[in-house]
């Protein structure tokens, strides 16, 4: 049970070239074909054993729906064959088919008939359900009253209300608040040990390292890679960050604006890498690991000063820690075209783990206001993990040192003294 | 193949009585008068078309000298027309309506035809019981002839059904066939002798309207509720010879097209 085999699975949609060419495809005998077959998914073979947890990545539109409903059966493959043992269960669209107008509970038994459970097994169910949705008494009120999250608490909970063979979840999952996330997954989890084969889709490199055996990426609707969670993702966030890289470039060159504020470009950015103490090129950093940031900047014209500053933001875009040469008191200065100048910053990596861009800006003086040379939002991302240092949360490592002092007699004294 | 599709209407059984439940219950649940609707409907129906014809136009069935005879002719073609047009027009538009459930959960589609159905059998059932009653209170129950209603219903509903899902498929590929079946259905309803007996008419057109399956159909339900006489079976071979048609090619297509219909919805 739970076992998935996929084998040269491809998904086309047919294209008309105009309104009335399916008419006659129909109707008209040995029209023959008049659609072009618009490939979204090609040659897609893997096989997943039972108890085994897939990680599926890859960015928007390369095809991982596609893929998941064709395993879940929503949408009919147009090549290939997939072979499921076992029973499925989605959380790709959770609450889907929600009424409303009736309550949870009625709610719970159309949500659970749909999955094809019969009533009994729903009301055996629904005891357990309740007390996993945690919504109290509003499982008897209207299901429009809920708030988005008290809907998602519920369709989690039914649509996980029996152990499924296989459950697949879509990365759709982390609505709701931290507290229901972390009791979501861990049901997750229980399920994984239990033997149910799990197939997930996410772009969050935590939750596919740490859960995942395998991960597949998917790049324009063909399998780039399969393997090592850790080596996809340093696949793909490579292939991401040269994507960004030239997204970038295209927007600079496409949007006056940018180019009044940097003038002609005096100065221009090369390349940003983050490096290890063996000055490996990295994506991924251990908290408390030693690191350095290596920008490689040209000059294009004669300039007096030049000033590079970085800043790193979090998933959110906050700033987390930002500084400049000039505050670091180390203005480079006279320089002229053609010149290469490489900055490198050398820091430890004290950051809780997480998802971060670094921004950089050229600029002539401590503010980009004044002449900004260059400036550039996600220069690099990277990703810090955390499996050397206690389990801390946060976003900053401050390494705390712990002193414990015991001393029951002062106890004893003070009540003494009353 | 049939019997998969038995066997999976069969595993979502809840699902389906769930569904035409909740679809009964839905319809009223914000109503003050709920399930009264349902009969108000048709009555303003009978009414309007009782005073215009029998009374304003003053028609009156030949060889019958009674008010209330034309009242019950005319229950007998509209509501059983009813079933018919409603059945089509649902499942016309029962996989666009839809859509959402069809994109994103895996379910045997063939459900949805099937509830279908039932909720517009459960609307009929309450008519009918309505009618039921009426004949009951005015004397004018048919007899043993009633019987013949099970067999004419079931030729109905799976002529009607038959359509329907063609239809419904078609709809989803040109979403004109919805548009074109609503009027074709307005143009079927005044050439089927329902609000009019077939006698009136010049008899070159009564051939033309006797072409029309429906005729036969409408005739016999008219003459088991009027006259308690047993339908020329002869005369239904046509409807039946379609109907099982329609099933068959509705069948294929629904097989056929079923995968790609998620495609374009």
């Amino acid at each position: 049970m739970g076992h998935i085999r996929v084998s040269g699975l491809g998904k086309a949609y047919k294209q008309y070239p105009n309104r009335w060419s399916r008419l006659v495809e129909w109707m008209v005998p040995f029209a023959g074909t008049h659609h072009h077959l618009h490939w979204i998914l090609q040659g897609v073979d893997f096989e997943i054993k039972p108890g085994e947890a897939v990680g599926i990545v890859g960015v928007n539109g390369a095809g991982k729906s596609t893929l998941l409903k064709m395993i879940t059966g929503t949408t009919q493959p147009t090549c290939g064959q997939i072979q499921l043992e076992g029973r499925v269960a989605a959380l790709l669209e959770l609450g889907m088919g929600f009424h409303p107008d009736f309550t949870g509970r009625q709610n719970v038994f159309m949500a659970g008939q749909l999955l094809g459970m019969q009533i009994e097994e729903i009301e055996a169910l629904m005891p357990e359900i309740e007390s996993f949705a945690e919504i109290g008494d509003a499982i008897d009120q209207p299901v429009r009253t809920y708030s988005s999250g008290m809907q998602m608490r519920l369709a989690f909970s039914v649509a996980t209300a029996r152990r499924p063979d296989i459950l697949i979840v879509d990365e759709a999952l982390s609505v709701g608040d931290a507290y229901f996330q972390h009791k979501s997954f861990d049901r997750i989890r229980n399920f994984r040990k239990a033997g149910t084969t799990l197939l997930i889709v996410s772009h969050d490199r935590s939750a596919i390292q740490s859960i995942c055996d395998t991960a597949i990426l998917l790049e324009n609707g063909r399998m780039a890679m399969h393997g090592k969670p850790e080596e996809v993702m340093d696949y793909y966030n490579a292939m991401l960050a040269q994507r960004e890289g030239q997204t970038v470039r295209q927007e600079m060159l496409a949007n006056g604006q940018v180019q009044t504020i940097s003038g002609t470009g005096e100065a221009g950015i090369l390349s940003v890498r983050l490096l290890d103490a063996q000055g490996r090129s990295v994506e991924v950093a251990e908290v408390g690991q030693p690191m350095v940031l290596e920008v490689q900047t040209e000059v294009r014209e004669d300039i007096e000063r030049l000033i590079l500053g970085f800043m790193i933001k979090d998933r959110l875009g906050q700033a987390i820690y930002g500084i400049n040469t000039h505050r670091l008191d180390k203005p480079v200065t006279d320089l002229s075209a053609g010149e290469r100048v490489t900055f490198r910053f050398a820091f430890d990596m004290r950051l809780g783990k997480g998802n971060y861009s670094v921004a950089l800006s050229l600029s002539r003086l401590d503010s980009h206001l004044d002449r900004n040379f260059e400036w550039r939002d996600y220069g690099l991302v990277f990703h810090v993990i955390n499996n050397r240092q206690e389990d801390f949360v946060g976003c900053s490592w401050l390494q705390a040192q712990t002193t414990i002092t015991r001393s029951s007699e002062s106890v004893v004294q003070t009540e003494v003294s009353q | 193949m049939l019997l998969n599709l038995y066997r999976s209407l069969w595993s979502y059984r809840g699902f389906i009585l769930g569904s035409v439940k909740r679809e009964f219950q839905a319809r009223y649940r914000n109503s003050l008068f709920g399930a009264l609707w349902t009969v108000l409907n048709p009555l303003s129906m009978i009414v309007v078309y009782t005073v215009i014809f029998s009374q304003i136009m003053r028609a009156r069935l030949p060889g019958v000298e009674d008010g209330l005879a034309y009242s019950v002719y005319l229950c007998a073609g509209l509501l059983t027309w009813g079933l018919f047009a409603e059945i089509t027009t649902r499942s016309q538009s029962m996989f666009l309506e839809n859509a959402n459930l069809l994109k994103k959960i895996s379910f045997p589609r063939i459900c949805l035809p099937v509830i279908a159905l039932l909720n517009a059998g459960i609307n009929f059932a309450i008519i009918m019981g309505l009618f039921f009653g009426f004949l009951l209170i005015s004397g004018r129950l048919p007899g043993m002839a009633l019987l013949a209603l099970i067999p004419l219903l079931i030729l109905q509903v799976m002529f009607a059904a038959g359509l329907g899902m063609i239809l419904g498929v078609l709809n989803v590929f040109f979403r004109d066939v919805g548009q074109l079946f609503g009027i074709c259905l307005q143009f079927w309803f005044w050439l089927t002798p329902i609000v009019y007996p077939v006698s009136i008419l010049p008899s070159g057109i009564q051939e033309l309207i006797r072409l029309n399956p429906m005729t036969a159909l409408m005739n016999s339900y008219q003459n088991v509720f009027l006259y308690n006489q047993w339908p020329d079976w002869n005369s239904l071979i046509p409807l039946m010879v379609i109907g099982l048609l329609f099933c068959v090619m509705a069948l294929r297509l629904f097989r056929q097209r079923v995968g790609e219909m998620v495609d374009e919805l």
